[in-house]
């Protein structure tokens, strides 16, 4: 069996290998396109790997310090989402 | 097997889970060919593999002894608002035509989206535009 801190450092060395590769991947589907509801859906997964690499980020520190970055940039997040879609539907974000 | 060990193999196995469904969703992102189908796959991205990372992040807080439980305010902002921005993103797809359009309801009624009412409706010519 396993040493338990020997399996968290390696669990989270996987987790940050694969929520970089995920970011890289939702970068290239932001950079092919084809239409614009597909660049606003791998903006939308960036902005959420961004929130899972700072927690990810703070288990590896130990600290909290980063969780108000991770809630502001969900809250950003989501309000660019909403402004980006609303931009393309009405041609005005606020009317 | 203390409860300290024990937490720390749970954080270990949340990571897992978490970046599984992180790295799967965004796979599924880039390899689908078909919008509607591509917006399916990141929400796994947003509810399972979030979720469990902020999961591993509050035990591990409980093992290190200075428990805390704010990360639950990420996990219901974002379990709230992934509907709401995948609503607005399949109604851009369904503007732009991006997709198969939907079938005609019944009866000369057009679906609500594509409603504009009729305090909104374009005026065509700019001579009708008001001053």
């Amino acid at each position: 069996m396993m040493n338990a801190t020997a399996l968290h450092d390696i669990a989270l060395i996987v987790a940050f290998v694969a929520i970089g590769i995920a970011q890289i991947m939702a970068m290239i589907r932001l950079v092919i396109g084809p239409d614009t509801g597909d660049r606003i859906l791998a903006l939308d997964t960036m902005v959420v790997n961004a929130i899972g690499l700072i927690v990810l980020l703070g288990i590896a520190q130990g600290t909290q310090v980063f969780f108000e970055a991770a809630l502001i940039i969900a809250m950003l997040g989501f309000v660019s989402t909403v402004a980006y879609a609303r931009f393309v539907l009405r041609g005005d974000i606020i009317e | 097997m203390t409860l300290e060990i024990f937490g720390t193999y749970f954080v270990a196995a949340c990571l897992f889970v978490g970046a599984a469904f992180a790295l799967v969703g965004s796979i599924g992102l880039l390899k689908l060919n078909d919008s509607m189908t591509r917006l399916h796959a990141p929400t796994k991205v947003g509810t399972m593999g979030i979720g469990a990372l902020l999961l591993a992040s509050m035990v591990q807080s409980f093992v290190r002894g200075e428990g805390s439980l704010h990360e639950m305010l990420i996990m219901g902002f974002l379990f709230v608002t992934a509907p709401i921005s995948a609503n607005f993103i399949a109604k851009v797809q369904m503007h732009r035509r991006a997709c198969v359009p939907p079938p005609a309801p019944l009866g000369d009624e057009t679906w609500s989206t594509f409603d504009t009412p009729e305090a909104d409706r374009v005026i065509d010519s700019p001579e009708d535009r008001p001053a």
